[in-house]
Parts: C-alpha cells; structure tokens; sequence
C-alpha cells in the first residue's frame, strides 16, 4: 500500500480546506452530508488498515463501529448530554476491547475463513445489541449529543451552528486519523503488516510473529472505527442496531475497494464517491441501490487500483 | 568438534498414514556443514520443516544448546538463531530485493519499543539487509523488485534473507536447485564459507557440491536415516549405492 506523495497530501490538504471553508457557502443539508461522507471515510480508512494494509479482508468491521456509535448511549446520563473527552475513548477503548476479542479468534484463521468469522462475530455483536434490554430496544434510540466539555466548562454550540460545528469535529478527527496512520505505515510496525501481507509465512520464517503483529492492527483498526462509530451518533444524535450489520461492512468494503486498495488514501475518495453517488441516484430513481451497484461495478472493472490510482496525464 | 548447536533425537512425522520423517536423530556444529541427500520424497524437506519449527513433529524432541526448544513456532525459532531458506522460492515478491533481507534484518534488530520509528531513518537493519546482499552476490540489484528477478537470483536472494536475521544454525532446502553452473559454483564457495561460523544443514540433490562441500553426510530413504557418515564412507557405502545413487543415473 502506498502513501500520497508530497503533491497529493498537497491536494488531499487542499480539499480538506475546501470541505472546512464550506459552512460559509452551504446549507444545512449539505454540511449533514458531507458530515456523514467524513464519518463513514473514517471507518472505511480503519478498515483499509486491515484490507490494504495487512491484507486481511474482514466484514465485521460494523461491529466496531457499531459498538463505538453505542458507547455514546451507554455513557450519556439520564438525560444529561456527556463531554466528548469521556465518550470518545470511551468509544475507542470499547470498540478496542471487542477488535481484541474477536482479532484473537479470528485470526487463527486465514483468508476465507477469516472472512467468515470475522462475518460471525460481527453479527454476533450486532445480536447482542439488537437483543439485549439495557442497548435501548431493536429500532434504536436516540442519543444526547456528547458536548465540547472541558473542566466543567461545556460548549454547546447554538442550534444554528450545529451542522458547521460538527462537520469541522469530523474533518479533524478524520486528518488525525489519516495523519496517524501516515505515521503507522512508514514505520516499521507498517513495514511488517505489508510484509504479512505478501507473504505470512515467510515473515514468519525470518522470526516475525505475525500473530501478534496481525492483533495489534485488528486492535488498532477496531478502535479507530469505533471512533468513527462514535462521530455517527454525534452527527446523527440516533443509534441503532443496523450500525453493526454486516450491510454496512460491507458497504465500508465497497467504499474501499471503490477508492483502491493500494493506496492509503483510497478509503477517502471511495467514501465520498460511494456517498456522492448515493445522493445522485436517488435524484434520479427509486432503484438507487441497483444504480450504486452497477457504477461500482463498472468503476471496479475499469480502474483497476481504484479511484486513488486515477492520474492526471497531463503531464509526461 | 564444538558442541552441537540444534539436535533432533527420534524424530518422527505422520502425514495421516505415511511416515515422511521416521526416528531420525541428527546433531549440528558449528564450524560443520551437515548434508541430507535421499531420493525425491525421502523426507528431506520434512526434516528440514522439523527442524525450524514449521512443523510440530508427531514424536521426538528438539534441542537448541541443550535446551529443550520442541514445539516452538518457526517464528521463535527463527529469533533463536534457526535461519531458514526454502526449496520453493517464498519471498516477498512485490517488494524491493532490498526489502525483503531488510524485513529479515529487521525481525532481530528491532525491540518492539522502537516499531514506531519511521523505517526509512532506522539505519541497523538497511545496513544489514546491505551485508547480506553483497555476501551472495547481490548487491547491484537491491532495487529491483524480487519478484523481476532471475530463477537463480532469486535462489540468492532466499538465502540473503537467512542470512540476514544473523542466524547460529542455517537449514537449506537445495540452495542450488535450477541454478546455473556458474551460480551453484559462487554459492558453494559461500556454503563453504558460511559453514566456518554457522551450523549448516543442508538438503541438496548435487552429489558433486554434496561431496565436496560436506563435513557429513545423512543419507535418507522413505523417511529413514540409511547411513550417517564422512563423504568418503557415504560414497564407498554399497547400500547407498543401491538406494540412492544407482537410481540417480
Ligand atoms: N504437508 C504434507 N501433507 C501430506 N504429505 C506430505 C506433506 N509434506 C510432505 N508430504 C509427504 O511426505 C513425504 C516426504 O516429503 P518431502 O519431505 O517433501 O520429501 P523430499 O524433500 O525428500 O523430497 C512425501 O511422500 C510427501 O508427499
Ligand atoms: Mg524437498
């Protein structure tokens, strides 16, 4: 899996500074938009830690996710809205605990088999929460949006600045997520998931544990998609069940497979693809998930590294 | 002789209902270059698996300097001083040559307090995989992908990589197979020199090389050690004639 170049980080920076200038031009139906294209860019990037990064295609994803959307809703008081600085790792360590959980089974697993337990242990997790009394019923429930508290000093922003404050809470945690794992791939923990990557056993063989090396990255992956879990039910305010199903790993797969598989910024371009998409078909047909499929589809068998591969031929 | 490094005492592998490896006990020096020859099918690789832990032997016990090491992952025993390479090529084809030996220097000389330092600035291991590179001959395409390299550079890169995780034992499934005879001359010339300070085991069908390279010679058929002894022994032996060395011709 390859890193931007200094050129596209220039780029990727320039269109986070587009996305954070956009409260100033946008409705409030936009801003909920691109807000949730954050969110869900965030997730997919934890999954490409896994898929493009480690080789390991997982579709239990959602549970994390799901669990991190919850902790939001295990945490608030009665209610009383908490303070980010305890839900958020609250979510992460939640979403962590599971990926440590589920990671140390499924990975005695390889390939296929991977794919089907991790398929297992998400919808185990999305049963539990979809069962279980005290997870606020199988339709969902509402949340109290976690504040901006700090010592006692709680920002609420007004009703009218809410979209704007919650796009640019998403773009942050989206840039340090990306920037973080920038960081994860050029060190030598990243060399050895790419090098488990083309070849475990031979890793293996040169005294790598590629066991634990694998856990770490399910562990870290987990976490960081219960972050994004957690932005859900800020941005949403609701949470339910369906965040954990294996729909919607699958639809974080598609967004990665969609922005490619070879590069570490491909989640981002597929999620705000896949989201784009979304909105284009449902302007045009009520079959928007037929429509969604095809171009997919099409965009898959065309571009063979995905959006993140396509080039600029301008230049020789 | 020095103490033996890495030994095996009745060492036995079932596969369901045949027997690859069957009561073999074998013992490796350093300073010694210990060859395995047998027909196809002998248990030769089997041994070799055995013997860095990729495989769990169905009875039998391993030891490193005398202690008991049986049942260890290839990935502890590899950490422990037991470098590998393998009779089908298994390398990192869609990286650098320089990066696999690298990811092999890596795995010694890197405690897991400093995975989080950025590869590119951490020195030791480029520096080794650099070693190990030029020590089989390979120094000019550390660039290039492996995957792009030659059949018999590629053989060269397999031990580069064994090399490079500083082992004490080095186990090699047939380093010289479909490699040319300029190749396999340069690479017996390295076995040699690597035999002075390693334990060497290695599996080779080239009865020319085995002879003239080996300290000792075990002679495997259907699983078996037939005979155990100096190269001059082994080739006088009528039984191995019969088993082994009146079929190869
Ligand atoms: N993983 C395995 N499963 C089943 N049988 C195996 C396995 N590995 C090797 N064998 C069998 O064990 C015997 C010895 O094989 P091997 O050790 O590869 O021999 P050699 O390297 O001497 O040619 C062969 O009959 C082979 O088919
Ligand atoms: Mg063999």
């Amino acid at each position: 899996m390859v890193i931007a170049s200094r050129r596209g980080h220039l780029l990727l920076g320039g269109a986070a500074l587009v996305v954070a200038l956009l409260p100033l031009v946008a409705g409030a139906y936009v801003l909920q938009l691109v807000s949730t294209a954050l969110v869900m860019a965030l997730f997919a990037l934890s999954l490409q830690l896994l898929v493009g990064g480690t080789g390991l295609v997982s579709l239990g994803q959602a549970g994390f996710f799901g669990l991190g959307a919850y902790a939001v809703y295990f945490v608030q008081g009665k209610g009383a809205a908490a303070s980010l600085l305890l839900t958020l790792p609250v979510a992460a360590l939640l979403a962590g605990l599971a990926a440590l959980a589920v990671g140390a089974l499924a990975l005695r697993t390889r390939g296929f088999f991977f794919l089907m337990t991790t398929l297992a242990f998400g919808q185990m997790l999305y049963f539990l929460i979809h069962d279980a009394p005290w997870a606020g019923g199988a339709d969902g429930i509402f949340v109290q949006r976690p504040n901006f508290g700090l010592f006692g000093l709680d920002y609420v922003p007004a009703r009218r600045d809410r979209p704007a404050v919650l796009l640019w809470t998403n773009l942050a945690l989206l840039c340090a997520a990306y920037a973080g794992l920038v960081v994860v791939m050029r060190s030598l923990f990243g060399r050895m998931l790419q090098g488990i990557k083309e070849n475990d056993h031979r890793m293996q063989a040169l005294g790598h544990n590629t066991y634990a090396v694998k856990l770490v990255a399910f562990v870290l992956a987990g976490a960081l998609a219960g972050v994004a879990g957690h932005q859900w039910a800020m941005t949403e305010a609701f949470v339910n069940p369906e965040l954990l199903g294996w729909h919607r790993s699958a639809e974080a797969l598609l967004m990665v497979l969609l922005g490619g598989l070879g590069a570490l910024h491909g989640p981002l371009l597929g999620a705000f693809a896949f989201i784009g998409l979304n909105e284009l078909a449902q302007l045009v047909t009520e079959r928007q998930r037929l429509v969604e499929g095809l171009v997919i589809l099409a965009a898959v068998l065309l571009l063979r590294d995905g959006l993140a591969g396509l080039r600029w031929r301008s230049r020789a | 002789m020095s103490p033996p490094v890495l030994q095996c005492f009745g060492l036995t592998r079932r596969f369901g209902g045949l027997v690859a490896v069957d009561d073999v006990s074998l013992a490796l020096a350093s300073g010694a270059l210990h060859a395995v020859i047998g027909p196809n099918g002998a248990g030769k690789s089997t041994l070799a698996n055995l013997l860095s832990g990729e495989l769990t032997p169905t009875s039998g016990t391993l030891q490193l300097d005398g202690e008991s090491v049986t049942g260890w992952p290839a990935w502890r025993m590899a950490r422990a001083g037991v470098g590998r390479s393998f009779q089908r090529t298994n390398i990192m084809r869609p990286l650098s040559v320089q990066e696999n030996v690298r990811l092999a220097a890596q795995a010694r000389l890197t405690p897991p307090t400093r995975l989080w330092r950025n590869a590119a600035k951490e020195a030791a291991p480029q520096i080794a995989a650099r070693a190990a590179l030029e020590r089989v001959g390979l120094g000019a395409e550390a660039a290039r992908k492996a995957g792009a390299l030659s059949h018999g550079q590629q053989r060269q890169l397999e031990i580069a990589m064994a090399l490079a995780t500083a082992p004490r034992v080095l186990l090699l499934d047939e380093p010289l197979a479909g490699m040319g005879p300029e190749e396999s001359e340069t690479l017996a010339a390295l076995l040699r020199d690597l035999a002075r300070d390693h334990a060497v085991l290695l599996v080779e069908h080239d009865m020319d090389v085995v002879f003239r390279v080996a300290d000792q010679v075990t002679v495997m058929v259907e699983g078996r050690v037939l005979l155990s002894g100096t190269p001059a022994v082994v080739r006088g032996s009528a039984a191995v004639r019969d088993a082994y060395l009146g079929q190869a011709t």
